[in-house]
């Protein structure tokens, strides 16, 4: 196994919490195993900030709540053979696509910004104003699972996926043995 | 003006008033949808107060009540208009100027489409197909319809109501001088274009009826057996088979139904029956009675033919007078039958047999679950037969003329003839009787539709073929029709008319059953993103399949059905759909559209784009 | 087996029926799980979930209502009943704004159980309605989160016929369908923490909503932890 060519993997989170990041630090010392396999190149665990090369496989946690997230995400499909959603955000929206639902008004984006920023219970911004630095990049009108992005060869469900099925995940693909999930490990929560 | 915040005043009420009303129908719950119709007439709405009293009159919940009045078209929890005006949104009227007519009320009144004027005076809505697709564009106003409508019109008719006139003056100022036939003759026009031997041609007076006296009523039902006739709504099920098993059913009541809700977009021929051949209707459904030992019926007349109630009404008080309805009908001991007009108020899938049934017992219009079959045990758990008006029709002239005579008339497994309910883009729209078996070539050129592209055969949950099926022939071993042709020339949109039709199963889906529920408002969607461009070439295979699900696992006909104009226009019409889906490029989704994600925000922001405005920075 | 006892088949293995016993009750009996969600036990059988589709006969049908026949042959855990039974439960996934990691009722869901027995693992190619939905707070011992509802009317049906009350019914039409509660909001009623309808069993997801408790068992030791749903009917075949 160890003679073949090592697969690069890059890494991304787009709109997530970074925990499925961390998820994957929890396949513990089989991490060990796993690097004699991989080698990773664009990923915030590396600090690679672009692809030095053709990957093998993308994983991406997080759904697409801004432009910013639509270019990663196309950069990846770009860049990857193999590109794997990680994640409930990634797979469905997640907690991000929970502004989703309030978004049914003809103004959503500014009442949704409004109550973020200004007029929501528990803020305190005495700017009193919506943040707006040229930097910032755009927000979508909604938030979009990767897959209306981009198309996505695999999911790995979870909130986050526990380090079990993220190795499973994994090591089956290198090893080109991924054959799907056995029932126990499919969690959404 | 804000959606959902009542645009004017709820009427004030006494609990007494509506009291009064309950008390009219004895407070009965299974009359619940009169109770509704009723009030929401009197007071324009069904207020909170109006459900917590009628539910304490008729010893139901107060949810109960209000599951009703959300469940009906017509009945509203938000004040309505005085007057209230219901523009039919059918497709062909949507091919008929439909967006002018809806511009010129607009104008006229105000206010915008959904909404009803801040004094209470008018409301415009939109209301699915009711059965004026010959004389379209057409509306409702109040109880009485208008028709042919031209922006012109629509100002005179504006002009009048807001003089004052009521909507009935608008027909005629001797409105209340006139025979209800009369009214319903002035407001719609019968557009009979061809009668046959059966049912448009002269018809002697209860001559069926007079001949099944003599009859035992297990004769009755060989002799409707052994001509054939099938039900004429749609479903095609053999008439006496479905009465033998209502007769065999050990009962103590038994109940006779007529199913007058045609709601198919594009059927109509129902509505010519009614106005022209009501005594052959009754004198069928007396017939049915007798065959199956019923001695109570109802006559569920849509909500949309509101304005031939009155005529059906004094049919029936004539028939009575005259002893063919009531007690010792014609003089016979024991043969005792009589009925009522049950109005429904804006729900397609009344039409279904045990959502008419459910309807009639004051609930909300959901199909029952099935077994048991309404012949077993249907109104109220008694075995009750519905049949459509034209099978009721034809019951009558069988038993006249002879089973033998209806079993030679036709084609193959179809016997008799059908009513053909002709809109769209030809020359003579409205209502054919013809023997079954014709091909549609001939059929368009008898009506004047040669440059046909498409045509519906049986409204949206029938079958749409493209000119290389023209040979086929209507009837029920091919074209099968509840009677609704609806035909399109070169020049119409197959998607939109796709979209129509599926937005109109989704407004129409009771919502009892998951896959028609909700897989119909995702099958709307998917043909959304096609029309605007927006799907991909799988999408395609998804449609299908998602079809596939709901047609194999929906509860009723809706559900079973409703998937149907994707399915044959992707088979009758496949390069409407694959010229439009566009594939991803590099396995980046086409479908995706950045540009109109991200508009919002640029416009909320007053900057532009950084990654996807190219001319960024200049 | 009794005079009026006959047998079917359900996925080759015979079960026996009482006359007047719908597939899923005799199924249930002979510790056959159909996989179901508006059905429940001692609740009248609804048949609008339709995830108890089998194919009996050649037929498609709810097996919640239709009754067992003798020498019926069923199929219940195939791979396309099992497709159409996914496209369901992704359906009501899709249909209302279903978000597991911050929802009580994880692990002891019976979607999401549904789902994990289905093997759902993917995003579905269904799009997200993601309804606008209120949550009713009002009463001081249960809360209703109709975000989470699957309109299996289930508290409906427990509340009328096991509680004698109605405190609970459906409003409005086709998608717009939804769970209503017999007043104003659910203060004005005369729920009570005590009822049958708003016990811990009745509602299959995290809509209905005992105050106080919801995280007295700990994710990860609930009740679809120990095993897949419908573990406990099939186990009655083993024994």
């Amino acid at each position: 196994m160890s003679d073949l060519p090592k697969a690069r993997i890059a890494t991304a989170s787009l709109a997530g919490c970074f925990g499925c990041h961390m998820a994957i630090l929890d396949i513990d010392e089989r991490l060990i195993e796993l690097m004699k396999l991989v080698e990773v190149d664009r990923s915030p665990l590396t600090d690679i900030k672009r692809f030095t090369k053709r990957c093998d496989i993308g994983i991406i946690e997080g759904g697409c709540c801004n432009e910013e997230n639509v270019h990663v995400l196309r950069d990846f499909r770009r860049h990857c053979d193999v590109l794997i959603a990680i994640g409930q955000c990634a797979i469905m929206g997640g907690l991000p696509a929970m502004r989703n639902a309030i978004m049914h008004s003809d103004d959503p984006l500014r009442e949704c910004l409004e109550e973020a920023y200004i007029s929501g219970k528990y803020i305190r911004n005495t700017t009193h104003s919506i943040p707006n630095d040229p930097a910032l990049p755009l927000l979508l009108d909604e938030v979009y699972p990767c897959s209306e992005v981009v198309e996505i060869d695999y999911n790995i469900p979870g909130c986050a996926p526990t380090g079990d099925v993220i190795y499973d995940t994994l090591s089956g693909l290198l090893t080109g043995r991924f054959h799907g999930f056995e029932r126990e490990e499919i969690r959404f929560d | 003006m804000d959606e959902g915040l009542p645009a004017c005043e709820v009427p004030l009420v006494s609990d007494a008033e509506i009291m009064a009303v309950c008390e009219g129908y004895g407070n009965d719950p299974h009359r619940m949808l009169d109770i509704l119709r009723d009030l929401q007439d009197r007071f324009r709405c069904i207020s909170p107060q109006i459900l917590t009293v009628v539910a304490k009159q008729t010893g139901s919940t107060r949810v109960a009540v209000e599951g009703v009045a959300t469940f009906y078209s017509f009945l509203s929890l938000t004040p309505k208009g005085r007057v209230t005006i219901r523009l039919c949104d059918d497709i062909v009227d949507r091919f008929s100027g439909l967006a002018e007519v809806t511009e010129a009320f607009e104008t006229e009144l105000g206010i915008k489409l959904g909404h009803t004027s801040r004094d209470g005076a008018f409301s415009l809505d939109y209301t699915p197909c009711i059965g004026l697709c010959d004389q379209a564009p057409a509306a409702m106003i109040n109880d009485i319809v208008v028709t042919n409508l031209t922006v012109e019109k629509v100002r005179g008719i504006m002009a009048a109501l807001k003089s004052g006139k009521s909507p009935e003056a608008l027909i005629s100022e001797r409105f209340g001088e006139l025979k209800p036939h009369e009214r319903a003759t002035r407001m719609v026009d019968n557009n009979i274009r061809h009668a046959g031997p059966v049912l448009l041609g002269p018809v002697p007076e209860d001559a069926g009826l007079r001949k099944a006296l003599d009859l035992a009523p297990a004769d009755i039902v060989d002799a409707v057996e052994a001509s054939g006739l099938r039900g004429c709504g749609g479903a095609g099920f053999v008439t006496g088979r479905k009465w033998r098993f209502a007769a065999q059913e050990p009962a103590e009541r038994r109940f006779i139904f007529c199913n007058a809700d045609e709601g198919e977009p594009g059927t109509f021929k129902d509505r010519v029956l009614l106005t022209e051949r009501p005594h052959l209707l009754i004198e069928g459904m007396t017939i049915a009675a007798k065959a199956v030992g019923a001695k109570e019926g109802v006559l569920y007349l849509r909500g949309e033919y509101v304005y031939l109630r009155e005529l059906l009404q004094s049919v029936i008080e004539e028939r009575r007078e005259r002893g063919l309805l009531g007690p010792a009908i014609l003089g016979v001991e024991g043969f005792d039958f009589d009925l009522r007009i049950q109005m429904g108020a804006g729900a397609y899938i009344c039409g279904e047999e045990g959502a008419l049934i459910s309807s009639c017992e004051g609930l909300p219009g959901e199909p029952k679950t099935r077994p048991p079959f309404p012949v077993t045990k249907g109104y109220l758990g008694f075995p009750t037969v519905v049949n459509n008006v034209e099978t009721f029709c034809n019951v009558a002239r069988i038993l006249d003329r002879g089973a033998e005579w209806f079993h030679a008339l036709g084609a193959g497994g179809s016997h008799g003839t059908k009513l053909f309910s002709v809109s769209g883009d030809c020359l003579n729209p409205g209502v054919y009787e013809l023997a079954y078996g014709m091909t549609m070539r001939d059929f368009l050129s008898l009506v004047g539709g040669e440059e046909a592209a498409a045509v519906q055969v049986g409204g949206p949950s029938g079958t749409m073929i493209a000119r290389d099926s023209f040979h086929r022939r209507l009837s029920f071993d091919d074209l099968t029709t509840g009677g609704a042709i609806t035909i399109f020339g070169p020049e119409r949109n197959i998607l939109e008319i796709v979209e129509y039709y599926i937005s109109f199963f989704v407004h129409e889906s009771c919502g009892y059953c998951t896959p028609c529920r909700v897989g119909n408002v995702f099958l709307q969607r998917a043909i959304g993103k096609f029309r605007k461009g927006l799907a991909n070439p799988k999408d395609i295979e998804y449609l299908k399949d998602l079809s596939a699900t709901i047609i194999e696992t929906s509860r009723c006909g809706l559900g079973t059905t409703s998937p149907r104009p994707i399915l044959e226009t992707m088979e009758n019409f496949p390069l409407v759909y694959s010229a439009l889906a566009k594939p991803s490029k590099d396995r980046i989704r086409a479908t995706f559209d950045i540009q109109a994600a991200i508009d919002d925000a640029r416009k909320l922001a007053k900057r532009r784009s950084y990654i996807f405005d190219r001319d960024f920075g200049q | 087996m009794s005079g009026s006892d006959f047998t079917f088949e359900i996925d080759g293995v015979e079960i026996t029926a009482r006359s007047g016993q719908t597939i899923m009750e005799a199924a249930d009996e002979a510790g056959v799980y159909i996989p179901r969600l508006c059905d429940h036990e001692g609740l009248r059988h609804q048949g609008s979930c339709r995830v108890c589709t089998v194919k009996a006969g050649g037929r498609s049908v709810a097996a919640c209502t239709q009754p067992a026949a003798p020498g019926l042959k069923v199929e219940n855990e195939t791979p396309h009943i099992t497709k159409l039974r996914r496209d369901l439960v992704e359906m009501l996934f899709h249909e209302g704004n279903h978000l597991c990691p911050i929802c009580e009722a994880s692990g002891n869901c019976e979607l999401q159980a549904m789902a994990y027995r289905l093997d759902m693992t993917g995003p579905t190619r269904f799009p997200y309605l993601e309804p606008s939905r209120g949550v009713d707070a009002s009463h001081p011992d249960i809360a209703l989160d109709t975000n989470r509802c699957i309109s299996c009317g289930r508290c409906i049906r427990a509340s009328q016929d096991v509680d004698h009350k109605g405190v609970f019914g459906y409003v409005g039409r086709g998608i717009h369908r939804r769970l209503a509660v017999n007043g104003s909001d659910l203060a004005h009623t005369d729920a009570a923490i005590t009822d049958d309808a708003i016990s811990k069993d009745v509602c299959p997801v995290g809509c209905i909503i005992r105050k106080g408790v919801g995280f007295t068992t700990p994710i990860g030791e609930r009740e679809f932890d120990k095993g897949l749903i419908g573990h406990e009917i099939e186990g009655k075949r083993d024994e």
